[in-house]
């Protein structure tokens, strides 16, 4: 089992899903159509030359500027007979979150699913329990979303101007001084 | 009879009760559950009909600081998610940036994380098996197994200055080499240990009381182990010999040989066998580690990631400038994307791992273990004892930190 062989068969099967192929660090990773998700993830699982029977993790990525790939779904799968780890990635808008679920695939995607729900919003339909699961129920946002700073906007020691540069991520110092003039 | 009493009669008789459940809230804090888990469950009597599980009581929000942290301030994180086995999670987080860096450390290195690791691995499963002997009603193996386990962070102590939150090692290395009374009390450990380990077995594994306790109890069987995304020890004891140690190799462990457990039932008994195996082979393992343990430096040459040694920084330039950029979270990470698992107490511990080259990730995921196969435990209780899912619950080890990240 290599890159070509499964590249080769899904192209086979599933026509002009995958959009990617790439292998950082090692592990093979296709950007797949999200309308074909979770076909393509039943074939791996069942089809015998591919048998990829463990789900290792599903998760979440919030890339704010990218305006139509704002969230990566991302999958990793695991064929355990030949030890091969395979990471497939699906790209959704904010506007449409909709994912079908695979917890009837893989029971372990059960939670996993709850989990990037919770942090990202992403709305795995069909999931027999969409709620939160590590916040609180009543949370009405999503909080690994890059809108939301880690730290206090209004803070001032800790400004990233003073390393050159703006801050890893939500709040730049401009805003900053905003929020602070808000709270006077 | 009286007419008022033939209805309580009729009341308490076994037919009018069927299809009638009692709710039972067990947790989120209860003595028998070791951390904070909540389960709902409906009894039928005294069989449970079902489990439903609330989590995230002790919830930190680990990958959201994570964003804002350089890298080397993110080890003491991993600390905190199983706090059992803290040195695994510091290494393997220490091994993720290796990877994503591209750094090669020297074999001494590996072999000194494979005795830490072990090390912990051993701590985490004594807790874990002489936890069940305390559910079964066994205290004494508790309280002679703790001391051991006093005795592992003893050492731990003595090559980093911590105990439970270890923080232990750094990118590219250690921090310092072993010092020779670590290696005295290692050696004093491994003369010592086995055989106060031997009467821990004596006491437990083939004694009637606690084998008529806990085989059977709380069976999976392989498939849905597998399914339900199981590793470590859980899925062993049902019968499936994975292990990321042999199946991706990390920190030379495929310098070393050792068996890898399994069981057949995936039971309570079966998990406790597996761990009690798992200690031995651990101990093993470290004897290889110590007696084929090559020469070289305790780090990597990586002045960019690595810290100068203290006295360095104020004589030369060069060191200042490292010292500075490390400690201010200044290292140059290149960008990329990279999955990193190590074989934890629990099972499959993984590092998701995206950089965009700033100083902190752009996103980093944990993989844990107990959070993937906790899901499967209304499963494995369902039509047990209330007393039995206590005890199905304490050989899963699942531990809060590492459940809620």
């Amino acid at each position: 089992m290599d890159r070509e062989s499964i590249v080769n068969i899904l192209n086979e099967h599933f026509d002009q899903a995958i959009e990617n192929v790439s292998e950082p660090h090692g592990m093979l990773t296709l950007e797949v159509r999200s309308d074909v998700i979770k076909p393509l993830i039943i074939f791996l699982k069942e089809n015998e030359s591919t048998n990829f029977n463990f789900l290792t993790d599903i998760t979440g990525v919030h890339y704010p500027h990218k305006k139509e790939k704002e969230f990566a779904i991302v999958y990793h799968l695991h064929n355990w007979e030949k030890n091969f780890r395979l990471r497939l990635k699906i790209f959704k808008s904010r506007e449409n979150l909709d994912v079908p679920t695979i917890s009837d695939v893989f029971s372990a995607a059960n939670w996993m699913e709850r989990e990037t729900y919770d942090f990202y919003g992403i709305n795995f339909v069909g999931h027999p329990k969409l709620i939160k699961i590590l916040n609180m129920e009543d949370m009405d946002y999503f909080p690994m979303r890059k809108e939301y700073p880690m730290e206090d906007a209004t803070r001032t020691d800790k400004d990233d101007r003073f390393f050159g540069r703006d801050g890893n991520e939500g709040v730049k110092f401009d805003n900053r001084k905003k929020l602070a003039g808000k709270n006077e | 009879m009286s007419e008022s009493k033939k209805n309580i009669v009729a009341a308490n008789s076994v037919d009018s009760l069927d299809g009638q459940f009692a709710t039972l809230n067990l947790g989120p804090t209860h003595p028998a559950t070791h951390g904070i888990f909540q389960n709902v469950l409906k009894m039928d009597g005294e069989r449970i009909q079902s489990a439903d599980q609330t989590i995230g009581y002790i919830h930190r929000a680990f990958e959201k600081i994570a964003e804002r942290r350089p890298y080397n301030q993110i080890t003491p994180l991993t600390d905190r998610l199983n706090y059992c086995s803290s040195p695994i999670n510091n290494l393997g987080w220490d091994m993720t940036v290796e990877k994503l860096i591209g750094i090669e450390v020297p074999k001494r290195v590996d072999y000194m994380r494979v005795i830490i690791m072990e090390l912990a691995r051993i701590s985490d499963h004594l807790v874990c098996n002489s936890v069940i002997g305390v559910d079964t009603g066994a205290l004494t193996g508790f309280t002679y197994m703790f001391q051991e386990r006093e005795r592992i962070y003893d050492l731990f102590e003595e090559v980093c200055g911590a105990r439970l939150t270890t923080n232990i090692g750094r990118i590219g290395g250690f921090e310092r080499d072993f010092s020779p009374v670590f290696f005295n009390k290692l050696n004093e450990f491994l003369s010592g240990f086995p055989k106060r380990f031997n009467e821990f077995e004596n006491l437990l594994c083939r004694n009637r009381i606690f084998m008529d306790r806990v085989i059977n109890v709380g069976p999976i069987s392989a498939e849905r182990a597998i399914n339900y995304g199981f590793t470590g020890p859980n899925l062993r004891a049902a019968g499936v010999d994975y292990d990321v140690r042999v199946m991706n190799p990390y920190s030379s462990y495929q310098d070393f040989d050792f068996q890898i457990p399994v069981g057949e039932s995936g039971d309570t008994y079966d998990r406790f066998m597996v761990r009690q195996e798992e200690i031995k082979q651990s101990l093993s393992i470290i004897k290889q580690a110590l007696a084929n343990m090559p020469e070289g430096n305790f780090h990597a040459e990586v002045p960019e990631f690595y810290l100068p040694p203290k006295e360095e920084v104020y004589r030369s330039m060069e060191a200042l400038i490292y010292h500075f950029k490390i400690v201010m979270g200044e290292m140059n990470i290149p960008e990329g994307e990279v999955y990193f698992a190590v074989e934890g107490g629990n099972g499959e511990l993984g590092y998701y791992l995206i950089s965009d080259g700033g100083r902190t990730p752009y996103r980093l995921h944990f993989r844990r273990p107990c959070f993937v196969y906790y899901q499967a435990y209304p499963e494995m209780i369902k039509g047990s004892l209330l007393s039995d899912a206590i005890l199905t619950m304490s050989s899963m080890n699942v531990i809060a930190g590492e459940l809620d990240a």
